[in-house]
C-alpha cells in the first residue's frame, strides 16, 4: 500500500468542492470567505502534490507559486474583513442575502 | 512513499482535514466553523509535511492559523448584530448539485488521467533553494507581491477608519 | 567532531540513547522501534525536565521577588516553603472546575489544552545537547515563530467562550501585543539567521562554535528587541497588560479556576522557559561555552545559561511598574519596528561585504560586532531623543464623556434583524439624552 499523486489530488478536489458550496449557499460573510480561502488551499495543495510527483525541471516552481498564493491570500483576507466591517457600519448586517441593493 | 508511516499518516491527516472541511459545512456556530477551519488548515500543513515541502507547511500554519484565522475571529467579534448561525441561503440544494458534480468531475479526472510521474523522491531542504528562486528567477513576482501587500494593507486602513461624523463629534 | 562516545559518556545524554537505541536495533527490531523509543525518551524527558523546572523556579520566584520586595516569601509548607509550589499545585488540582452559566462549554474546555500544546512542542527543536535534540528541523526558527502564533487564536478562543466582557477585552489586548510583537520578533531572528545562513538551530549553534563567538556580541539590538518581546509573549510584567488586575480582573482566564486555570498558568511559565531556551541557542552560544563543553555536560551549560536568561525576566517583574496599553503598542511600531528593521538591512549589507571582500573571520567578527554595538547604541539613544522630541508640548486628547458625544447612532436598515439598537441601554441611553 502507497500514497500517490492520486491520493492528494482526490483530497484538493473534496476541499475544493466543500469550498465552493461554503462559498455558495452560506449566508454570512465569514462564512463564504471561509470557502474561498479553504478553495485557495485546495489548489495550494494540488499544487505541491505535482510538484512533488510528476516530472519537471525545475520541481520547485509548485512551492514559489504557493508562498505567492498564500501571500495574495493573505491580502484578500485582510481587504475582505475590512469590507465586510464597512459593510456591517452602513447596513447593520454582513447575511450576503441582505446585501441586495445596488445602492444605498 | 511506500513507508508505512507516511501511508498513516496520510490517511490520519486526510481524514482530519477532510472531516473538519465538512463540519464547517454542517456546524450551526460561526466561531465553531473558524475553528474547524483551523483544524483544517494545520490538517493541511500535516499533508504538506508527508509531501516533504517543509518551509510551505511551517507558512501555512504561520499565515493560514495564526494570521487569516485571527482576522475571520476579529471580524466575526466587529460585527455583533450579524448573524451567527452559519446558515445557508435559499441558494442551497443549487450550490450543493453543482458542488457534488464538480467534485466528482475533479476527482474522476484525477485518477483517470495518466500523469507524467517522475520517480525522484522527496526534497531534502526546499527552504534555501525556495529562497535562491524568490530571489533569483521570481524576483519580479515577488516585487510585486510586497506592493500588493502594502496596498492591500492600506486599503484595509482605509476603509475602516473611523467615520467623519464621530471625528466631528469630537471638535 | 565526533569523538568516542562510550555511553557513559554523560556530556551528552544522547549518548547513552545511542547504546540503548544500538542495543534494540541488535536484537532484531523492526525500524520503527528504535525510533519510537528515542522519540518516547526524548519527549518524557522533556515533560519531566519542564514540570520540574515550573515547580522549581515557582518557588524560586517568589523567594526572589520577596528578597526584592524586602519580604521573606512563601516559608510555610516544608523547609523554607519549599513544598509551596506541590501545596499550591494540590490546591489548583482539588478546586471545584466552575464553567460559567453561558459559557461555550467545548471551547472553554478546548482553549487551555490548545495554548498548552504549541509551548510543549517548541521544546522539540531546541538542541539540549549535540545529540539531545528530538527533532532538528531544518526550517526550525521558522517553526518556532508559526508554534507560536498558534496561541493567538487559543488566547481569543479561551477570552470569547468564557461569555464575560473582560475576559474578552483581556483576551482582545493580548491578541493586539502579541500580533505586534511578532512582527519584532520576526525581524530580530531574521538577523540570527542572516548571520549563520540556516534556519536549522543546531547548524546556528555549530556556526557559533565554529568562530567562537555567541552572536549576541554581534547583535547587541536584536537580542534587547528579542528579550521584550519575549516578555511580552509570555505576558510577563512589565508588560503582562492582558492580565493587569487592576484594570481588567485578569484577564483573558478570567473565567478559569482550577485545573483550567493551572493549564493556563503552567503553559505561561513553561512559554518562559521557551523563551529562555530560544535566547540561549540562537543568541548565547546554546550548549557551548569556548571550549569548557568538553569538560562540563553540554546540557548543564545550556541548562545554566536558560536558568540565567530566566532570571532576568524574574528580576524586571520585581523590579519595574507596568506599563500601559497604549504605551507598549506605540513601542512595538515606533520604535522597536524601525530600528529592527534597519538592523536586519545593516547586518545583511555587513554579511554581504564579508562575503564579497573574504576578510578572515577574525578580523571581520570584531569589526561587525563593534559596528553594531556602535549602531545600538547610537539608534536607541537618537531615536528615542527624535521620538520624544516634541512630546511634551503635545496636550493628550482628553477621553469623551458620553454626553459630549451625544448619542451613539445606530439605524438598521428597514428589515434588518435588530441590532444594537434593540438593546434596552442604548435606548435608554437614547432617552435620556433628549435625542430621537
Amino acid at each position: 500500500m502507497s500514497v500517490d499523486l492520486e491520493h492528494y489530488l482526490v483530497v484538493g478536489a473534496i476541499l475544493f468542492a466543500t469550498g465552493l458550496y461554503l462559498a455558495l449557499a452560506k449566508r454570512n460573510f465569514v462564512g463564504v470567505l471561509m470557502g474561498i480561502e479553504l478553495m485557495f488551499n485546495a489548489a495550494n495543495l494540488t499544487f505541491v502534490a505535482f510538484s512533488r510527483f510528476v516530472q519537471s525541471d525545475d520541481p520547485l516552481s509548485g512551492h514559489v507559486f504557493v508562498i505567492f498564493a498564500i501571500t495574495v491570500a493573505a491580502a484578500e483576507a485582510a481587504t475582505a474583513l475590512a469590507l465586510a466591517v464597512l459593510l456591517y457600519r452602513v447596513r447593520d448586517t454582513i447575511d450576503v442575502d441582505r446585501i441586495d441593493l445596488l445602492r444605498w | 512513499m511506500d513507508d508505512t508511516g507516511t501511508v498513516i499518516a496520510f490517511w490520519l491527516l486526510a481524514v482530519i482535514t477532510v472531516g473538519s472541511a465538512l463540519m464547517i459545512v454542517a456546524v450551526r456556530n460561526l466561531i465553531h466553523a473558524v475553528v474547524f477551519m483551523m483544524v483544517s488548515f494545520v490538517g493541511i500543513a500535516g499533508l504538506y509535511l508527508t509531501l516533504s515541502a517543509d518551509f510551505v507547511a511551517v507558512t501555512q500554519v504561520l499565515l493560514y492559523v495564526g494570521a487569516i484565522s485571527v482576522l475571520m475571529l476579529f471580524a466575526i467579534v466587529l460585527t455583533p448584530g450579524g448573524s451567527r448561525d452559519n446558515a445557508e441561503t435559499f441558494l442551497r440544494l443549487p450550490a450543493l448539485a453543482l458542488t457534488v458534480l464538480l467534485g466528482a468531475t475533479l476527482a474522476y479526472v484525477a485518477i483517470d488521467t495518466d500523469w507524467s510521474l517522475a520517480d525522484r523522491g522527496g526534497f531534502t531542504d526546499t527552504a534555501s533553494a525556495i529562497g535562491d528562486a524568490l530571489l533569483g528567477k521570481y524576483v519580479l513576482p515577488f516585487e510585486i507581491a510586497s506592493v500588493l501587500l502594502l496596498a492591500a494593507m492600506i486599503g484595509a486602513i482605509v476603509l475602516v477608519r473611523p467615520e467623519a461624523s464621530i471625528e466631528e463629534a469630537e471638535e | 567532531m565526533t569523538f568516542l562516545a562510550p555511553w557513559y559518556d554523560l556530556r551528552d545524554l544522547g549518548n547513552a540513547v545511542q547504546a540503548l537505541l544500538d542495543r534494540i536495533r541488535d536484537w532484531g527490531a523492526p525500524d520503527w522501534v528504535p525510533y519510537a523509543v528515542s522519540s518516547l525518551i526524548g519527549a518524557v524527558g522533556i515533560l519531566l525536565w519542564v514540570v520540574l523546572s515550573v515547580l522549581a523556579f515557582i518557588w524560586i520566584e517568589r523567594r526572589v521577588v520577596a528578597l526584592m520586595q524586602n519580604r521573606i516569601g512563601p516559608n510555610r509548607v516544608g523547609p523554607a516553603g519549599l513544598l509551596q509550589p506541590v501545596a499550591d499545585a494540590l490546591k489548583l488540582l482539588l478546586k471545584e472546575p466552575i464553567t460559567p452559566r453561558d459559557a461555550d462549554r467545548i471551547l472553554f474546555w478546548m482553549a487551555p489544552i490548545v495554548i498548552f500544546i504549541p509551548t510543549l512542542v517548541i521544546f522539540a527543536v531546541i538542541p539540549f545537547g549535540g545529540r539531545m535534540v528530538l527533532a532538528d528541523l531544518n526550517v526550525g526558527v521558522l517553526f518556532l515563530i508559526a508554534i507560536a502564533t498558534i496561541n493567538t487564536p487559543a488566547v481569543f478562543l479561551a477570552g470569547w467562550s468564557s461569555n464575560n466582557k473582560y475576559a474578552l477585552l483581556g483576551a482582545m489586548r493580548t491578541i493586539a501585543m502579541l500580533i505586534s510583537y511578532e512582527v519584532v520578533q520576526v525581524l530580530a531572528l531574521l538577523a540570527v539567521v542572516l548571520f549563520a545562513g540556516s534556519m536549522r538551530l543546531g547548524d546556528i549553534v555549530a556556526w557559533q562554535q565554529h568562530y567562537n563567538v555567541w552572536i549576541v556580541f554581534l547583535q547587541p539590538l536584536g537580542i534587547l528587541a528579542y528579550i521584550i518581546s519575549g516578555a511580552v509573549e509570555i505576558n510577563r510584567s512589565p508588560t503582562d497588560i492582558s492580565e493587569a488586575e487592576s484594570e481588567i480582573v485578569a484577564g483573558y482566564h478570567t473565567e478559569y479556576g482550577g485545573i483550567k486555570f493551572g493549564f493556563f498558568y503552567q503553559a505561561e511559565y513553561m512559554a518562559g522557559f521557551a523563551i529562555a531556551a530560544i535566547i540561549t541557542t540562537l543568541y548565547l552560544g546554546g550548549y557551548t561555552a569556548w571550549g569548557l563543553e568538553k569538560w562540563v555536560p553540554g546540557w548543564a551549560l545550556f541548562l545554566g545559561k536558560l536558568y540565567a536568561v530566566f532570571f532576568i525576566y524574574i528580576w524586571s517583574r520585581g523590579t519595574l511598574p507596568r506599563l500601559r496599553i497604549d504605551q507598549l503598542m506605540s513601542f512595538a511600531w515606533k520604535f522597536l519596528l524601525p530600528l529592527s528593521l534597519v538592523n536586519v538591512a545593516l547586518v545583511g549589507a555587513e554579511v554581504l561585504v564579508w562575503d564579497e571582500t573574504g576578510v578572515s573571520a577574525n578580523v571581520a567578527l570584531p569589526i561587525i560586532g563593534a559596528v553594531n554595538l556602535v549602531f545600538c547604541l547610537v539608534a536607541v539613544v537618537a531615536w528615542a531623543r527624535l521620538l520624544g522630541h516634541g512630546a511634551g508640548r503635545q496636550r493628550g486628547r482628553r477621553a469623551l464623556l458620553t454626553k459630549e458625544v451625544g448619542v451613539i447612532h445606530f439605524e438598521p436598515a428597514e428589515g434588518a434583524s435588530p441590532g444594537p439598537a434593540g438593546i434596552p441601554a442604548a435606548q435608554a441611553l437614547r432617552r435620556r439624552s433628549g435625542q430621537a
